[in-house]
């Protein structure tokens, strides 16, 4: 029978980052987001606590732990927040994940114990302003002159890139073409402060207003031959392994906010009164918020079971982009549910619910859009 | 350095908390148990002090079966080994039994220094502290908001209502915590795989030398009776300005004794 319980380390280490959400972020969060500011210190107590090590070994400065861990911590701290989430999802997954997973000894031993102690971010730098989900298509390049790269290009919406601890970003860039004329493509190591790198002033977002996002321009950047991170031309299969994972974190973070929603809205339910009596009181009431459990459970099984195989070592892909598909479209729809559960205060940014709508959003888009996730089930199941 | 720390195991601070009904003691099943709070920043004391100088922590609780979960808890915040001191006896012990059993697991041991929390949340007794000190006839350096040791040398900061007292004394001795003395850290991942491998004693009353009447609800020195619910909350008083409001919120206050 296969067994969806947590061990007694995996529950541990999931209360510990619920007291952590509860006591340190709940409290002061609301605000920086009202005020659209990075948490720094409440990204260093998640540094202090070993969260952005979690998945790797302890010779890079890492817990030893593994990329579920990673994902039931994501899951908790978006329970209370998503913003904080996502530093920690990009942070470790798109940061730190492909120097550890593709990157030289060295680039590992120069960069992984800065990135998996959270004193320093990495980015990774996708997406640019007219190739998205078509993530191949991408114009940036790098061109190799004596022992060095020189890039050219920009790329939009990159997560943790202008953070005053950013170390680095990693971009994918065109080297070349190959004998059939497509694009080589390879990614590069950026340090932050390379002359000709500069960061944009922030996006005005609708929500993650804690976290960090920035249009990043690359004129003439010139890095060593040695940032290259994997192999020259592998770029864009490394990147495609590194979103199947990220994916499942994606769920995770999903499947907080949907539970965020529920925690919400039960106290709301249970204390709000209308006509005489507490609204949970109505059946119209009490089943949304019925459904909404139900969707968090579903969201649930779906990325703890894409996570099993993953540490199994098995493939994992199809699974994952399923957990993402359900989980990311039920947050939407919880935090659909939950704000109208609090009527006009749900329409008030004081009210997490308010930010929880505000934060669902994005799920459905980012590290591949639904229509993505779609393509790759069907793409699997022979359609098409 | 050896160092104990004395960790109570609470209901979770969020949680209501019951008696039950049969010996009108508290209902440990009702609500999760955690650390009690202040005996998270005793254990961070002892972290700090022995990371900074060298030495050894031992976290020690009394309490039931589920209290071993906060054994655990100081393991991974980082304590090297745990005593945990469980026996049915003990069951309903009060402030003066909890600190006699204590004194006896902790004496000769060659602590020098025993830290505790200045209170907990359930019984705020904010008496065993000095109570074991007395017993192990050591100084007592309570309500410490910082803590300084150079070789045999102990000084505190002990908050007072106003302020702080500068107070020294000689280890060994006992001293207890208040919140402001730190920031207690969150376990890592590493921390709470590392404690499953660190060992937990598990003593009895017997063990520890006590005789088991000395314990327990039956050798309490005060038990209770009756209790009832806390009355729901009033409906609260609003006072309309119409010009001498501050008067009146002065008058009310201090009528309900707030000035
Ligand atoms: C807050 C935020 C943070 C981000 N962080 C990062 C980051 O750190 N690094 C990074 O590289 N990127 C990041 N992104 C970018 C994100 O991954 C992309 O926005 C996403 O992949 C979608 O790409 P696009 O915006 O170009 O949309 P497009 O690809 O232009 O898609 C537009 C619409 O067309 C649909 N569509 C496209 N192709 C098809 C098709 N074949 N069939 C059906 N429908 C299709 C899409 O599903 C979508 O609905 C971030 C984005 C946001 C908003
Ligand atoms: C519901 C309820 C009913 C009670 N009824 C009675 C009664 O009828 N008669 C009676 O005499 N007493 C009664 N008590 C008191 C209670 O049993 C004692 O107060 C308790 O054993 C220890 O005192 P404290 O928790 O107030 O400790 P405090 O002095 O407030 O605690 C200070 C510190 O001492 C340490 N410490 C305390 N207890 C332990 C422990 N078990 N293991 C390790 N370290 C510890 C911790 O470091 C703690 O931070 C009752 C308590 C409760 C919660």
């Amino acid at each position: 029978m296969p067994d969806f319980r947590l061990s007694p380390e995996h529950e541990d280490l999931r209360k510990t980052v619920e007291a952590f959400a509860h006591d340190v972020v709940a409290p002061v969060i609301g605000d920086f987001y009202e005020r659209e500011e990075f948490p720094y210190d409440i990204v260093r107590q998640m540094g202090d606590m070993g969260l952005f090590g979690l998945p790797f070994p302890e010779e890079y400065g890492g817990m030893g732990g593994d990329y579920f861990a990673l994902c039931l911590a994501i899951e908790e701290l978006a329970r209370v927040d998503s913003s904080v989430a996502i530093t920690l999802e990009a942070g470790v997954s798109l940061g730190a994940m492909p120097i550890y997973r593709f990157g030289t000894e060295e680039q590992k031993q120069r960069w992984l114990p800065e990135l998996t102690s959270g004193r320093m971010l990495g980015a990774f730098g996708l997406t640019e302003s007219s190739s998205g989900s078509d993530a191949g298509d991408i114009a940036t390049t790098a061109v190799r002159d004596g022992d060095e790269w020189v890039v050219n290009g920009a790329k939009v919406f990159i997560t943790n890139s202008g953070t005053d601890i950013t170390g680095l970003v990693t971009v994918t860039a065109r080297t070349g073409t190959d004998e059939a004329g497509r694009p080589e493509i390879s990614a590069i190591l950026v340090p932050s402060g390379t002359p000709g790198f500069t960061v944009a002033p922030k996006y005005s977002k609708v929500g993650w207003n804690a976290s960090d996002t920035h249009e990043l321009f690359f004129d003439d950047v010139r890095v060593p031959a040695e940032n290259l991170v994997g192999e020259r031309g592998r770029g864009y299969a490394q990147f495609l392994r590194i979103l199947d994972e990220g994916r499942i974190a994606i769920a995770a973070l999903a499947v907080g906010l949907s539970q965020g929603c529920v925690d919400e809205s039960v106290a709301y339910a249970n204390s709000r009164q209308a006509f005489g009596k507490p609204i949970g009181r109505n059946q119209a009431m009490s089943f949304k918020i019925a459904d909404m459990e139900a969707r968090t459970h579903v969201g649930r099984l779906a990325y703890y079971e894409a996570g099993a195989r993953l540490l199994a070592g098995e493939p994992f892909k199809h699974q994952a982009a399923i957990a993402k598909l359900v989980a990311t479209e039920d947050a939407v729809t919880n935090a659909r549910e939950a704000t109208q559960i609090f009527g006009g205060y749900g329409f008030m940014n004081e009210y997490p619910v308010a930010r929880f709508w505000r934060d669902s959003k994005v799920l459905e888009v980012g590290e591949g859009t639904s229509e993505v996730q779609r393509m790759l089930i069907a793409r699997e199941l022979g359609v098409g | 350095m050896k160092i104990a720390v004395c960790v109570k195991q609470v209901p979770d601070t969020w949680a209501e908390k019951k008696l039950t009904d049969a010996d009108r003691t508290l209902d440990r099943e009702s609500a999760d148990g955690v650390m009690n709070e202040l005996d998270e920043y005793a254990v961070e004391e002892a972290l700090l002090l022995t990371e900074a100088s060298g030495g050894e922590v031992v976290a020690v609780s009394m309490g039931p079966d589920k209290a071993e979960e906060t054994v655990r808890k100081a393991l991974q915040m980082g304590a090297d080994s745990g005593i945990h001191i469980v026996d049915d006896s003990l069951h309903g012990s009060d402030a003066i039994a909890t600190s006699l059993v204590l004194s006896k697991v902790l004496a000769d041991k060659g602590f020098d220094l025993i830290i505790f929390g200045s209170e907990s949340t359930d019984a705020r007794m904010s008496v065993v502290p000095a109570m074991v000190a007395e017993r192990l006839g050591v100084p007592q350096m309570t309500f410490a908001n910082k803590v300084e040791v150079a070789g045999e040398t102990l000084k505190i900061q002990r908050q007072t209502e106003y302020g702080y007292d500068e107070v020294e004394s000689s280890t060994p001795a006992v001293v207890s915590v208040v919140e402001k003395i730190n920031e207690p850290r969150y376990p890592s991942f590493k921390g709470i795989m590392a404690a499953k491998k660190k060992p937990i004693e598990t003593v009895t009353v017997a063990d520890a030398g006590v005789d088991a009447g000395q314990v327990g609800l039956a050798a309490a020195w005060s038990q209770v009776d009756q209790f009832s619910e806390r009355p729901p909350k009033a409906a609260g008083v609003k006072i309309e300005d119409d010009g001498s409001g501050g008067v009146k919120i002065a008058e009310y206050l201090s009528e309900q004794k707030f000035i």
